[in-house]
Order: structure tokens, then sequence, then C-alpha cells
């Protein structure tokens, strides 16, 4: 099951077989360092620590500057866990590098990246919710959520409103796993992979491509 | 460094080569259409009203009056569907998008011939 850390570049379009367009993301995944191999023995679980886009290793401290170093690296500021099941063969070894070639024979990805942040959303934006007319004689109350709590179904415990009930507040900005892109090509020369789809994040967000979970 | 790694991905599909037109020219458009198994090119013809979008996404529009219905079509410069565009007659012009060209009918739609170095005749 290979993992790749990545950058995304940007959308573009490009051309099948047949003539159709298809809607594509760049990304630019790799080469990335192996910079730690954990083991059920030691860790208590399998796992291959990468990291990708190098910085100085001023700019980092000493303990992180150490751990890269015995992968034999200079420091990271992406640095991401790919996990594997207990009893699995580990694939790499540390200081290895890992590339888009490792991606060779996949069809589908899924793609996990922190969305582009909205800041504090209101309900309409947030949750789609419909907002109050803007005539026949609303006032101040055009883009309100409504009542939280007026009803027993919405009424939670101790008398405020339900856990988890929908209202206005930060939007974005989080953790997005978008599945099943259609890997479409691979630039092993620029580490470039090609995907069909929007994927999250802004141009320049760092994001995880890993083999589909679920087909 | 971005657009680099984007034309990286484009260089493949972006037309080497594309026939150099203009707004207001008149040009043939050979439009590949699959039917079932069949591939065969459709001609059309008329005024580029419009050109938008860079690169891999630059897209332009071509109207004509059939009938006495306007009709425009937008095609993406580099598809491989669009086979052929073919310059007929130049069009004079001072600005980069000829939607007033709608509103017209008749001999209005017309536009005066460009005489420069790429002045076309069929």
């Amino acid at each position: 099951m290979p993992m790749i850390l990545g950058k995304k570049v940007g959308m573009t379009r490009i051309y099948d077989a047949s003539g159709k367009m298809i809607p594509v993301t760049v990304i630019q995944a790799g080469p990335c360092s192996v910079l730690q191999v954990k083991t059920v023995e030691n860790d208590g679980y399998n796992a291959v620590q990468l990291g990708y886009d190098d910085i100085k290793p001023a700019r980092r401290r000493k303990p992180a500057v150490g751990h890269a170093h015995k992968g034999g690296t200079v420091p990271k500021r992406f640095v991401r866990e790919m996990r594997l099941p207990a009893g699995a063969e580990l694939p790499y070894q540390i200081g290895d590098s890992v590339t888009v070639s490792s991606f060779a024979d996949i069809k589908l990805v899924d793609i996990i990246g922190m969305s582009k942040g909205k800041g504090f959303a209101g309900p309409m934006k947030r949750h789609g919710f419909g907002g109050f007319p803007a005539s026949h004689g609303t006032e101040r109350k055009h883009r309100a959520p409504g009542s939280q709590a007026g009803v027993a179904a919405n009424a939670g415990r101790s008398g405020g409103p339900k856990k988890g009930k929908r209202m206005g507040g930060q939007m974005g900005n989080v953790r997005v796993t978008t599945r099943n892109h259609p890997l479409v090509s691979i630039d092993g020369q620029n580490h470039l992979l090609v995907v069909k789809g929007p994927v999250p994040g802004p141009p320049d967000g760092y994001c995880i491509v890993r083999c589909s979970k679920k087909v | 460094m971005k657009t680099a790694f984007l034309d990286a991905v484009e260089s493949k599909d972006v037309k080497k080569s594309i026939p150099h037109f203009e707004i207001g020219d008149i040009v043939e458009v050979h439009c590949l259409i699959k039917e079932g198994n069949k591939e065969r090119v459709q001609k059309f013809e008329g005024t580029v009203i419009a050109r938008k979008g860079r690169g891999m996404n630059e897209m332009f529009t071509v109207r004509r009056i059939i009938g006495s219905e306007g009709v425009e079509r937008i095609f993406p410069l580099h598809s491989p569907n669009v086979v052929d565009i073919r310059p007929v007659r130049s069009g004079k012009t001072r600005r980069a998008k000829l939607y007033f060209l709608r509103e017209r009918t008749g001999k209005g739609v017309r536009l005066a011939q460009r005489h420069s170095d790429h002045t076309v005749s069929k």
C-alpha cells in the first residue's frame, strides 16, 4: 500500500485518447526520505515515517535535526507516518527515498489535505441553511440560523441545544480525505502525480497521496 | 516553477501549431464527430467573437446565423476534436469581444475586411 507526501501544484486539463477533456490536479510528490522505521517490537506498531520538503537545519530544533540525520538527510517540513498492518513486511529501510515510481501500478488514489480555511462562517454558507426571506417583514434576520432548541427533538440534556446542532463557526482548514481519484499519469522526471478531479487545499498546500483504501 | 510543472503536464496535449486567426475573422472549424464507431468531420463556419483563457485552457467562440437564429459554438483551442481551423476572411475590429454582434441581424453582422499582412482569402 504505497503512500507518498507531496504538494499541490494546481489544476489544469488534459485530453484522453478519445478526445475527452479530463480536469486534473497536478501534485508534486516526493522524493520523500524515510526518517524512521517503526516496528511492533520497538514501537508497538509497524510504520514508516516519511519526510518531504527540506528545511535548513538551523530552523529546526536539534532533536529534529538529529532525527533526520539518522536517516542521512536534512530536516523536513512535512513529516507523516505510513501505517502498516502488524506482521506486514516493511517495504523500506531507514534512509531510503520514496518516489512517484512506487505508484506505477496504481489505478486509484486517496488524497488527504487541509481544506482551504473559510474563517467563521454563518450557517447558510457552512451548512447550506435556507436563511430567511429578503422581505415580507423580515428585519435583521436574513441569514440567521433560526431557533436552536425550540422543539423536543432539538433539545439536549440539561436544557441546552443538542450536541452537534448545526450553527455558525470555523469552516474549512480541517483535514479532508477525498477518495478514489483515478491516477491519470506519472512524471518520474519532475516527480509529478496527475490525478483526476479537485483535491483538498490551496496550491502549494501539503497533501498525502496513498493507494485507495476502498475501491 | 509551479507553472513549469503545469506546462510539463500540459505539453503532451498542447497543439504545436495553431493557425493564426484573430477576433472578427471568419473561420471554418473542422470538428471531429463520433457517432458510434464512425468518425466524421463537421464544419462550422462563422465569426470569431471571443477568445478567452490561456495556454491549454484557451477557448474561442464562433458565431453565425443559421436560418434566422444566431448560433454560437465554443471550442477548446487545444482539443484533439478540433482538427483544423481555417481562416476564411479577415474582419476589422477594434475590440476583443464582439458580443455586440448578438444584437445585430442581417447586414449589420458584417465586419469590414482587415487589410494587413495576415489578410486571408478563400
